[in-house]
């Protein structure tokens, strides 16, 4: 009896037999589903009712127990026992998972290629069943610059280059110049990346014509709003971090007061203020425009999240490292900026790539006080009368776009890590 | 007889409610050295950390090189940059590498010129023998490494006291010599130095004075000879037939 069981019980000593047999079942199970989804013809019609549909389940999970052994030998046996096919629930899980994907596949692949339309210019063209990616292409210009004049879009790829080029300008910069490079990117960088902005983007001098900022939109706005975000609540958070580390109580209780306050209100409500309610108490002759209200008020959100980031991780410095900093004479400053923050800063590296993560995806927010950004020029666009019923396709588009913008930061973010990693 | 170097009248210390140092009186003059020891949590550590103000003390007065310490202290850091420390976790900074440690403080405390301060800092490195090692990051280094370096770092600020707390607790006994080789020809070289060690050889052979404490009291102070030939306290008595 005992023997039997030992020899039903996949070991290493049947290794060949089972792993066979299995990855056999496993492949029997995976060639039925592929074929139901793709050709539309039933393997195991033969079978009775509902066991036709169970059949690839329970046959690839016999497959999957019998793949199953410890300790094989194999390397990508056990790299495959180890991830996905630990035990029996996870071994159906992962079936489960590899079915749905492979049923899916057919319908979003002809739904976004193969039935798709691209050629044309008006709705008429989308004929298909299939996505209508022309709704993308005649839009395109408007997701990307919104209702920016179309003959003056060279200026914001000018703006854009400009800005980015001057971005880089630290790589290059001069051994003994590099100790000014803090003080260019929290500085100058963001003031001159403001005045290539606002004379080329919005015009008004050197024969550009002026295009008020209710004209911007698409993704160059995302990309305006969330850069001065950006760069503005950084430095921002960091001085309300060491205020509410600081030993003055007035400080201290007005970062507080300041972190407390802007983490306790939404977002939205911020944006509402900063356009309805803030101009009510400016003079009357004072006039800031609404895109640096809207940038403003965001700044001052996040950089309570930020600081809150930034506080954990000066808190996760053992007292050692001030006790060094102070005993060889350096005051607040000079341990702050030498000692404390290169590494706190490294510290936090994941999660202030969170805050801003978190900051680009919200900038869609500020459709409500009427900018319109990438989503907000999709909002609109599925309105207009002509192009009705294209939601879908606008709303994958601002996704997979998204999408690529997180990712580079993210990755971006990876990279700094693994750049300024040292042994402690 | 010249003036002390450090004077310490009638201190007083409270962490909270509970007194760690009591009526503490102690007067060190230039170039000797003294050892302190005693069980833990006998105030030693934070008797000497009191000395450059990482602790504040309640009552009494703390003289150091004629500067009073108090909340009414200017220049701290200046009183800081004279008075060396070196910890019993090293506390090098893991972010910077040897050299940079060691030269951090003199060109952005002391203004020195760059090169300047790279010079001292490998004269430094030398003196204990880790000159081969500048470029490195203290986590590359050993323990014995590692203090070693701090000593430099805080020797390249020239200070005129040295202060060091257990300087070898944290380190393998194969390590501990390295350091206290580098500690001994320190002291030869007429360094000021207040040591919080259970280290008694080192003791032996370079302490003028030994002060044992306990319970945030001075217990004995006597010239190094006197204190381990002939201990007063029975207190003392104990610890030292421990330890020994």
């Amino acid at each position: 009896m005992i023997q039997t069981i030992n020899f039903l019980k996949p070991n290493r000593d049947n290794i060949k037999n089972y792993s066979i047999i299995g990855t056999f079942l496993v492949l029997v199970s995976l060639i039925d589903v592929i074929s139901n989804a793709f050709l539309k013809i039933n393997l195991t019609s033969f079978l009775p009712g509902s066991l036709t549909t169970l059949f690839p389940l329970i046959i690839g999970l016999i497959g999957l127990n019998m793949m199953r052994i410890d300790y094989s030998g194999n390397k990508k046996l056990d790299l495959l026992n180890k991830n996905i096919n630990t035990n029996n629930f996870n071994a159906l899980l992962t079936l489960l998972i590899l079915f749905s994907i492979i049923k899916a596949l057919p319908q979003s692949l002809s739904w976004m290629i193969f039935d798709a339309t691209i050629s044309g210019d008006s709705k008429d063209a989308c004929t298909g069943t299939g996505a209508c990616w022309t709704y993308i292409k005649v839009w395109f210009r408007r997701f990307m610059y919104g209702m920016y004049p179309n003959e003056f879009h060279w200026r914001i790829n000018t703006a854009f280059i400009l800005v980015i080029a001057l971005g880089f300008v630290g790589y290059f910069m001069k051994e003994n110049l590099k100790k000014y490079l803090a003080l260019y990117y929290v500085i100058i960088y963001p003031v001159i990346a403001y005045l290539v902005i606002y004379y080329l983007i919005s015009g008004g001098s050197f024969g550009l014509q002026w295009v008020e900022t209710g004209a911007w939109g698409g993704l160059s706005l995302t990309f305006i709003v969330s850069f001065f975000c950006l760069i503005f609540c950084f430095p921002l958070g960091m001085i309300f971090a060491l205020g509410r580390r600081s030993n003055l109580p007035v400080i201290k209780y007005i970062s507080i007061c300041y972190i407390e306050f802007w983490r306790g209100v939404p977002l939205i409500t911020v944006l509402f203020m900063s356009s309805v309610m803030f101009p009510m108490f400016l003079p009357e002759d004072f006039f800031m425009d609404k895109l640096v209200r809207v940038i403003i008020a965001i700044t001052l959100f996040e950089a309570a999240y930020c600081a809150e980031v930034i506080r954990g991780g000066l808190q996760s410095l053992p007292r050692g490292q001030y006790d060094a900093a102070k005993s060889l004479g350096m005051g607040y400053w000079k341990m702050h900026i030498f000692v404390i923050l290169p590494q706190a800063l490294k510290l936090v590296i994941p999660g202030i790539a969170n805050t801003f993560l978190a900051l680009v995806k919200d900038t869609p927010l500020i459709f409500v006080v009427g900018l319109a950004e990438l989503a907000g020029m999709l909002a609109l666009a599925k309105t207009n009368p002509k192009w009705l019923g294209f939601a879908m396709e606008g709303y994958i588009f601002a996704s997979i776009v998204f999408w690529i913008i997180c990712y580079a930061m993210s990755k971006y973010s990876y990279n700094l890590e693994a750049k300024y990693k040292t042994e402690r | 007889m010249s003036d002390p170097i450090i004077k310490i009248q009638n201190m007083n210390k409270w962490f909270g409610d509970f007194q760690v140092l009591k009526n503490i009186n102690l007067e060190v003059e230039a170039n000797k050295k003294i050892v302190v020891c005693g069980p833990s949590g006998s105030g030693k550590s934070t008797l000497i950390r009191c000395i450059n103000r990482l602790e504040e003390h309640q009552e009494g007065d703390i003289i150091v090189d004629g500067n009073e310490l108090s909340e009414k202290t200017k220049d701290i850091e200046k009183i800081r940059a004279e008075v060396g420390m070196v910890f019993q976790q090293f506390n090098l900074f893991p972010h910077l590498s040897i050299l940079d440690n060691c030269t951090l403080a003199p060109i952005w405390v002391k203004k020195m010129p760059k090169k300047e301060a790279q010079e001292l800092a490998l004269d430094q490195l030398k003196k204990v023998q880790i000159d081969d090692q500048a470029n490195k990051f203290p986590g590359q280094l050993s323990g014995g490494q590692q203090q070693r370096c701090a000593i430099a770092r805080a020797l390249c600020m020239q200070p005129k006291i040295m202060l060091f707390d257990e300087p070898t607790s944290a380190l393998d006994p194969e390590m501990i010599k390295e350091v206290l080789d580098a500690m001994v020809s320190l002291a030869k070289g007429g360094m000021t130095m207040i040591v919080v060690t259970h280290e008694m050889g080192f003791a032996k052979e370079v302490a003028d004075e030994v002060i044992f404490m306990d319970e945030g009291m001075i217990i004995e102070k006597a010239d190094t000879k006197e204190f381990f030939a002939n201990p007063k306290s029975d207190r003392t008595k104990l610890f030292l037939s421990q330890i020994l």
